[in-house]
């Protein structure tokens, strides 16, 4: 899960990481109100989960309330790459001497935590990643251990701080490291970490991201979730225990388990036709799980055809068409579907599929040669 | 006896007196699996299907002699009992679970990589030896014994690719799956190893996703070590960047992790890739001739 700038920095501020003073506003007047009372240039930050908020034209300078009014009323209802910009996070502006980077983030190939720091700030890390690898420092947390102020003075010697900077630096990469912890992130970065003409280190900027299978545990966090900016369809899914993602093209695909869903859409490209949508439905496709599945792929209107893909496995296939046409019954589509169904009982299955005049198929390679002529013609 | 489970496992279900776990023991022992002992807490002194209920893994494994553990236990207590196995001196522990916080695994990986219990998965279907030994939740009918050993990230994907091979009369010595989450137990590299020492495997069949860099590492080692041959498919070649399909690990990010790296590591490497699923064991049938 994906949090906004203002609640990353204010999950940092928790841990004592600097952050800017700043306030969320919805309206120009709010905006124009919080400088007038913060008295000071203040910088306008759209809050939509994208990168690349400045270049877009989403994060501005203003230096009088008036301005800063002007330059609210020009961001709020833009729209950044697709999102729709409802808030913004009014800033006090920061003197700014020198950028860095500082980043927590789970390194599957090493299996641990890892600390990254750049002397690089203000850039988009993965620049220079590409560009200048040797830039980035990287420091592997033992889970056990936690990451130790030796681990972070290092960080800072080997970016090439200056000294009086030691200990402050490292306060916030071991605050940083807890925030992550704590939070059970997959991403947490400060970019940039700015140090101001006065010597003082500040999170100019705040992202982080949250480990979806940790939310559970996190009911505050979870109650920050953005739904406006998560396609409805993903979110009436998740509630059924269904995985979705909407894809661009005309064959909607309906299949239990995700490496084999991805595969149907893999092999409907290879056959020359688009997916719809990436559906994995999980396991046990019962009759309503089933009905909401097709619900959430019909209510996309590029789809002309339907392909549905279970391995029964264990699951009857004589119960899983039983439950597919309950559900055509109940939200009666007005596009073809290719069902194929593999596993205990099949015959029995496919003959009720049969009966009710459904396409069937049993091959996969059939399946979707089959679901592509239907639209292609 | 492939690799990791066959007719000298003898297994520990933590979490039997659950649905998962009384259902999938029901049909494991019906698959002929030496299931020995169940672990509910609280609840020992039971049994299900004739398989006596433990409170405690190390009971368990005193009283039976249990070898190796199979957990149905929710997310919010599967690291606990995967840890408890450890301790109890079992030496493979199979984790069906989905839904472990990251930063859970990472702890319990730590720790088993120092107590050297072999993990498999967790959200994965398990390990199956046909004939002799199904520690998982995998249907065991579509099964038969044979030379082909088969690892993967995947559950029905898999179950796919090993009924194509069934129905064109190839059998497999040993089906792992290593599980859809982006820190396991035991990794492609682990399972390759295995293969190229067991006797009975001739060739191996190796399936992955987008996500991570595990398949890349897997191509290294069949490019300079492996002698026996690999046929491989990729899953996720139409999968847009950024999103989760499905598995935990099934995920580009930041630009790494695509289908087309890794079908372009495994092709350097030697390996054949099928352009879908039943093409598998049309290369399978290809190679072993």
């Amino acid at each position: 899960m994906n949090l906004h700038e203002y609640q990353s920095k204010r999950i940092f501020a928790k841990f004592g990481i600097p952050v800017p003073q700043g306030e969320v506003a919805t309206t120009p007047e709010e905006v124009r109100q919080i400088a007038k009372r913060m008295g000071t240039p203040v910088v306008v930050k759209a809050q939509v989960l994208v990168g690349g908020r400045g270049k877009a034209g989403g994060i501005k300078l203003a230096r009088t309330p008036e301005e800063a009014e002007e330059v609210a009323r020009r961001i709020l209802g833009m729209e950044l790459k697709g999102l729709k910009v409802r808030k913004v996070l009014v800033d006090p502006a920061v003197d700014i001497k020198d950028e860095i980077y500082l980043g927590a983030v789970i390194d599957r190939a090493r299996r641990r935590v890892v600390m990254m720091a750049s002397s690089e700030g203000g850039v988009d890390i993965e620049e220079v990643a590409a560009r200048t690898p040797e830039k980035i420092i990287k420091v592997s947390v033992d889970p056990f251990l936690g990451l130790r102020e030796y681990q972070a003075r290092w960080m800072a010697r080997a970016i090439g701080l200056d000294k009086q900077f030691f200990r402050p630096f490292a306060k916030i990469a071991l605050a940083l490291y807890q925030a992550f912890v704590h939070s059970d992130a997959s991403l947490a970065e400060i970019n940039p970490l700015v140090i101001t003409g006065d010597g003082q280190l500040i999170a100019v900027d705040g992202k982080m991201v949250v480990d979806d299978n940790a939310l559970f545990r996190h009911p505050d966090i979870e109650e920050m979730r953005d739904i406006e900016a998560e396609n409805p369809f993903e979110l009436e899914a998740r509630k059924y225990g269904i995985s979705y993602v909407k894809l661009d093209g005309e064959i909607g695909c309906m299949v239990n388990g995700a490496g084999l869903a991805m595969a149907t859409m893999d092999i409907i490209k290879l056959y020359g036709g688009e997916p719809a949508n990436f559906l994995d439905i999980g396991g046990g496709a019962t009759a309503e799980r089933v009905a909401a599945a097709l619900r959430i792929i019909l209510s996309d209107p590029n789809v002309k055809a339907v392909l549905i893909n279970i391995f029964g496995g264990i699951t009857r296939c004589d119960e899983v068409a039983r439950g597919i046409l309950a559900a055509m019954e109940e939200v009666k589509p007005q596009v073809p579907f290719v069902v194929r169904l593999v596993g205990t009982n099949q015959e029995e299955g496919q003959r009720l599929l049969a009966e009710a005049d459904m396409i069937t198929a049993q091959t996969l390679s059939e399946a979707a040669q089959k679901v592509v002529s239907l639209v292609k013609g | 006896m492939s690799i990791l489970v066959g007719k000298d496992t003898r297994l520990v279900v933590q979490g039997i007196t659950g649905r998962e776990g009384r259902f999938h023991t029901q049909q494991m022992l019906a698959y002929g699996t030496p299931v020995v002992a169940g672990v509910t807490p609280g609840k020992g002194g039971m049994e299900v299907d004739g398989v006596p209920v433990f409170d405690t893994v190390r009971e368990a494994v005193e009283e039976t002699g249990a070898n190796t553990s199979i957990i149905y236990v929710p997310a919010r207590f599967a690291p606990d009992a995967i840890l408890e196995a450890a301790d109890a001196g079992v030496e493979l522990v199979v984790c069906i679970t989905e839904g472990i916080p990251v930063l859970d695994m990472v702890q319990v990986r730590r720790y088993l990589d120092i107590s050297g219990v072999r993990l498999i998965g967790p959200n994965c279907p398990g390990v199956i030896t046909p004939g002799e030994a199904k520690v998982g939740i995998m249907p065991g009918h579509i099964h038969t014994p044979g030379p082909v050993g088969i690892v993967s990230r995947s559950g029905t994907l898999t179950y796919e690719a090993v009924y194509a091979l069934t129905n064109k009369g190839i059998g497999q010595s040993t089906v792992v799956g290593i599980g859809g989450d982006p820190i396991i137990g035991t990794t492609f590299l682990d399972v390759l190893q295995m293969f190229e020492a067991d006797p009975q495997t001739e060739a191996v069949v190796l399936i992955g996703e987008i996500g991570g860099t595990e398949e890349e590492r897997a191509a290294e080692y069949i490019k300079s070590e492996m002698t026996k041959p690999v046929v491989g498919f990729i899953a996720g070649q139409t999968a847009p960047p950024g999103k989760r399909m499905g598995h935990a690990g099934a995920i580009i990010s930041g630009g790494k992790g695509t289908a087309a790296e890794k079908i372009a590591a495994l092709k350097a490497a030697g390996v054949r890739v099928a352009r879908h699923p039943e093409e598998i064991a049309d290369l399978v049938a290809q190679v072993l001739s």
